[in-house]
């Protein structure tokens, strides 16, 4: 490993913490939605600073190359991500199906106020 | 809410419990006439038509007509427009609700006798039996609707012929109970519901009924269609039976 690429891992790293935490300080994230990134952030600023540990732990799991590690904690992480999003996809669809069937009914209700009252008149 | 004629009109009406609900959508050429039919052939009784979120006429013509128009501000599909409906009736004392199709598929004179059913029952479903109406389904369509009637009979402890029908008679139990969780996914607003209702041990029969040709639209009979349609709804029957019951509670969580 060059000098060059060791900076580079540890600014890429760090640029993806100061990003999820600019996001969270303007709350244009949610502390639920930003934690997967931030586990992912952290995670590769220790791997970035301490390339050994990354050496460790491939070997605590018999993985023989540690990139492979890497490649293996990414995928996951996305695709937890990925399923958190379809199911707060399918929460918020079920609430806006609500919100719309309620609308219709008050806007039913509110026909029939305003065709009595004006009846009255 | 209701007129004082109105209110004389239904004292005397036996169907003063009553409410249809109507899902349509873009329905505007048939809407009316059957709207009027329903009032001809049922005198006194409650029309509530949902517009699921129809780009053409259809509120308006049906208000023309003499319903009471709940506005979908966009489409939900049958099973969002139907919870409306039982949302309504819960909301303005009635005890039962018949869905009738906006087409002119469904015979309003058949509505006697679903409500005559309900009394012993919770969920009377019209089955469209062969032979009586013109109505009648085939190859790969017709086997998976059997092994789907075959399931939901055990599932429901009673025969059913007939689980898609969409005219249906629901007592006060069921209105409750489907005011909060009839389904809105596709194919959810027949089989899932039918499960709904028998894991809340709600008692379900069924009438044969004759049923009228659709105005428009013919049945496929795509055995790749015919396919899609046997996955998806055992897709759908499957994670019906296997839901948590607590997701069933009924009771007044809105």
């Amino acid at each position: 490993m060059t000098p060059m690429s060791y900076i580079f891992g540890i600014v890429s790293a760090a640029l993806i913490l100061v990003v999820v935490i600019e996001l969270l300080r303007r709350r244009h994230l949610r502390e639920r939605h930003a934690i997967w990134w931030i586990i992912a952030g952290v995670l590769a600023l220790v791997a970035g600073i301490f390339p050994v540990t990354l050496g460790w732990a491939a070997g605590l799991l018999g993985i023989e190359v540690p990139t492979n590690l890497v490649f293996f904690v990414s995928i996951s992480i996305l695709f937890l991500v990925g399923l958190q999003h379809s199911s707060e996809l399918t929460q918020l669809e079920s609430k806006t199906r609500t919100l719309a069937e309620r609308v219709a009914i008050l806007e039913l209700r509110l026909r029939d106020a305003e065709q009595a009252s004006s009846d009255k008149n | 809410m209701n007129s004082l004629p109105d209110r004389i009109h239904s004292v005397t009406s036996p169907y003063l419990r009553t409410l249809i609900v109507m899902p349509a959508f873009n329905e505007e050429a048939s809407v009316a006439a059957v709207v009027r039919e329903v009032h001809t052939k049922l005198p006194g009784i409650s029309v509530l038509v949902v517009d699921d979120g129809s780009a053409d006429d259809t509120t308006a013509v049906a208000r023309a007509a003499g319903a009471m128009v709940a506005t979908l501000p966009f489409n939900l599909g049958v099973g969002g427009a139907m919870r409306v409906g039982f949302r309504f009736a819960l909301e303005n004392g009635f005890d039962n609700v018949v869905q009738v199709d906006s087409d002119g598929q469904h015979d309003p004179s058949e509505v006697p006798a679903l409500l005559a059913a309900l009394q012993s029952a919770d969920l009377v479903l019209g089955a469209r039996f062969a032979g009586e109406g013109d109505y009648s389904v085939r190859g790969p369509r017709s086997w998976a609707m059997k092994v789907l009637a075959a399931i939901l009979s055990r599932t429901s402890r009673t025969t059913l012929t007939d689980t898609t029908s969409g005219f249906k008679a629901s007592g006060p139990r069921a209105v409750s109970l489907f005011a909060e969780h009839y389904p809105a996914e596709y194919l959810g607003d027949t089989i899932e519901a039918l499960v709904i209702a028998s894991r809340a041990r709600l008692v379900i029969t069924q009438v044969p009924v004759a049923m009228r040709p659709r105005a428009g639209g013919i049945p496929s009979h795509n055995p790749m269609k015919a396919a899609a349609y046997l996955a998806r709804a055992a897709l759908a029957l499957v994670f019906a039976l296997v839901r948590p019951s607590s997701t069933y509670r009924s009771g007044a969580e809105l």
